[in-house]
């Protein structure tokens, strides 16, 4: 049993704001719990303090945010921030959604691990999702 | 043996040996070809394909069941109106944006709103950071709707407005800024959107449950109807349906069932369905797919016109007319190749054409990037004034009918579109299945369909999943840039006009409009009008009604 649980990876996948562009998210939720995970979805309108509330109560491994309104740069800091403040900034972050090219380094340096957007296949998503998911645990010592 | 008797076994013939043996030596590309709905698109449709009795099911242009169109000469005495939707940051940004494409020739206005304002925040309110005219223009207060139509007359112009739970306060400011410009309602012309089923279904802005919802919907309708005979005070949307990766098939079926819904709403409150059905407008995507878009257009108002006669026994012809606002896909602009998009537009825009669309939104090339730029807008509205003035097909009316596979697909997304409403019934209605959250899981499993469909090649994206250039250079864009003074300075604009405002005035308006909520008789309308010239804000006026309505919760179901 224990294995079962250890291997089976939990991703918070949340949408902030007052952003209400759904459909990439729930593809990306179905996707990720077809491929065997444990997938939370928030629904709409969460705030950074809802987002990280939740990830820390579902003791995710991910969380995935989807945003497509332009308001990255003011959501990511604050899920950082939050993460920090609660001592859990070894959860693994990953962006979603509608970001500028130039804004790509500015959240890889915020500490973002990976971006996507709606024209890359859904494995590769997956897969990196796995793997981000993987050396998490590997580097927290949980196997 | 009839006519397509005879048609159906020659064919047979030709399957049999023509195509049999050419397909030996060079076999078809696919196994299976569908429409970008996923239904089966066969080899050839001919005369015994079609079902069809021309009188009962195509009928004359301007005439029931207006299969072929909603007026008797079409593009050829009024073309589509050619409206860009615009918005971002201050008002005073988006009046510059507007004045400069009515100088390029567009002959009507819509506005996008920021999410703030679209949702019922103030822009000082701590869930707009970050979103104020980002994605549309920020509108507070009445002050700021004069600053958007400064220059504009509105007597003379008609205005959409993209906005819907809180439609009737906007609503409310537009009848207000008229009667404050001297303009009489009934010369103002325009739609608002006001499409609150569809929101909990896919757009997802929301404030309140859709019970309350629904009757701000209804109060909204019966004072536009009352007051205001040239403007259109619902905008049924499948746009952002379809958006959210349904099916044609599903995009027209949910849309005309929240549009039966708005029906039965002001019937249920009295209002007579002769009096409203002709205001009620619609509005519908294009998408890349033209044969089907074609078809789901002509099916749409075929359907409509059937239902409005047989189930709500419209007599006049125009409470059966089905009109209808379109945009090309927003869903099929890649970011890659950006310059690509503008191929993908042209193609959807001519379906909207040739399905003959009463007003028309091309999507800018920067459309998967950014909020559009001057110039990628410039080039949409010259896509549309290309296909009027060179194309040709705005010459004669619904130039594709008679095409059997065009009428094949017009009739299998009619008959789809039934079979819906059964199974919409059999759940008890449509806001029955909103709250169910029956209509959200048939688009959500059929966007998840597409995506696999998308995963697995069976559909393929020039330069996305097929032709990518993975050394290929982005063109330099003029991409929108997003002005960070936006936010502050409408934060300002309303800190003044709240501090110059009478106090007294705006407390005793909101008094009056939460005591007519109270009662389901009263229609909200002229209280909310009043509120608004005593300078009440957008925000203001959602919240002092959440205690009342209460605020909704969706279902997040994936």
């Amino acid at each position: 049993m224990m294995t079962t649980r250890a291997q089976t990876f939990r991703i918070v996948v949340a949408k902030p704001g007052l952003d209400g562009h759904d459909r990439g998210v729930k593809i990306v939720a179905r996707a990720l719990r077809d491929a065997g995970m444990e997938v939370i979805y928030t629904g709409l309108h969460q705030t950074p303090e809802e987002i990280v509330e939740t990830a820390l109560q579902e003791d995710a491994d991910v969380i995935g945010v989807s945003i497509l309104s332009g308001a990255h740069m003011t959501v990511f800091p604050k899920i950082f921030g939050l993460l920090r403040e609660r001592g859990a900034d070894d959860i693994v972050v990953i962006a979603g959604g509608v970001i500028q090219v130039e804004d790509i380094p500015k959240l890889h340096e915020m500490g973002v691990s990976a971006v996507y957007d709606a024209e890359q296949p859904l494995q590769v998503l997956v897969g990196a999702v796995t793997r981000h998911a993987t050396e998490r645990r590997a580097r927290l010592g949980l196997v | 043996m009839n006519e397509r008797e005879r048609i159906a076994a020659d064919r047979g013939t030709w399957e049999n040996e023509d195509v049999a043996a050419f397909a030996r030596r060079r076999p078809e590309r696919r196994e299976r070809f569908q429409t970008f709905s996923g239904e089966s698109m066969e080899r050839l449709y001919t005369p015994a394909d079609v079902e069809m009795d021309y009188a009962r099911d195509l009928g004359f242009p301007g005439r029931y069941p207006f299969t072929r169109g909603p007026y008797p000469t079409m593009y050829r005495a009024q073309p589509w109106t050619m409206r860009q939707i615009a918005g971002f940051g201050t008002a005073a940004d988006t009046n510059e944006r507007f004045r400069f494409l009515i100088a390029q020739g567009q002959t009507g206005i819509s506005v996008d709103f920021d999410m703030p304002t679209l949702m019922g925040y103030d822009s000082d309110d701590p869930r707009s950071e970050g979103e104020v005219g980002r994605e549309g223009v920020a509108i507070d207060t009445l002050d700021d709707l004069d600053e958007l139509f400064r220059g504009i007359e509105l007597d003379k112009i008609s205005v959409s407005m993209t906005i819907n739970p809180t439609a009737w306060i906007l609503l409310a400011m537009y009848v207000a800024l008229a009667q404050e410009r001297g303009i009489p309602l009934d010369r103002l012309a325009g739609t608002v959107q006001n499409d609150i089923i569809k929101e909990y279904v896919a757009q997802k802005e929301w404030i309140y449950p859709p019970r309350p919802a629904m009757r701000i919907v209804r109060d909204s309708i019966l004072y536009s109807t009352k007051h205001m005979p040239h403007y259109n005070p619902v905008n049924v949307s499948g746009y952002h349906i379809r958006e959210a990766g349904s099916t044609a098939a599903q995009e027209v079926a949910f849309t005309l069932a929240a549009g039966k819904a708005y029906v039965e709403e002001v019937i249920a409150a009295g209002g007579s369905v002769d009096e409203f059905a002709p205001r009620l407008s619609f509005f519908f995507v294009s998408q890349i797919d033209f044969l089907e878009e074609v078809a789901k257009f002509r099916a749409a108002r075929r359907v409509w016109a059937r239902t409005m006669k047989e189930k709500y026994g419209a007599q006049k012809a125009e409470s059966t007319r089905l009109r209808f606002h379109c945009q090309t896909a927003g869903a099929s602009c890649t970011a890659r190749e950006p310059l690509n998009n503008i191929v993908r537009t042209t193609i959807e825009a001519l379906a909207a054409v040739l399905g003959g669309a009463q007003s028309l939104h091309t999507n800018g090339y920067d459309e998967a990037l950014s909020i559009p730029s001057e110039t990628a807008m410039k080039i949409a509205l010259r896509t549309q004034q290309i296909i009027l003035e060179e194309s040709g097909v705005a010459g004669t009316i619904d130039a594709l009918a008679g095409s059997y596979a065009v009428e094949v697909l017009t009739n299998r997304i009619e008959q789809r579109v039934n079979e819906y409403f059964e199974q919409i019934d059999e759940r008890g209605g449509t806001i029955a299945c909103v709250e169910q959250g029956w209509l959200q899981q048939e688009i959500a499993d059929a966007a998840f369909d597409l995506a696999r469909k998308k995963d697995n090649h069976e559909f393929e994206f020039v330069g996305v999943t097929k032709y990518r250039d993975e050394n290929g250079k982005m063109p330099a864009l003029d991409l929108q840039s997003i002005n960070p003074a936006w936010e502050r300075n409408q934060i300002e604009r309303l800190h003044r006009t709240k501090a110059e405002r009478d106090q007294s005035a705006v407390a005793s308006a909101l008094e009056r409009l939460v005591r007519a909520a109270g009662d389901e008789r009263e229609n909200l309308m002229p209280y909310t009008i009043d509120a608004v010239k005593a300078r009440v804000t957008g925000g203001e006026i959602v919240n002092a009604l959440v205690p009342l309505f209460g605020r909704y919760k969706e279902l997040a179901i994936f």
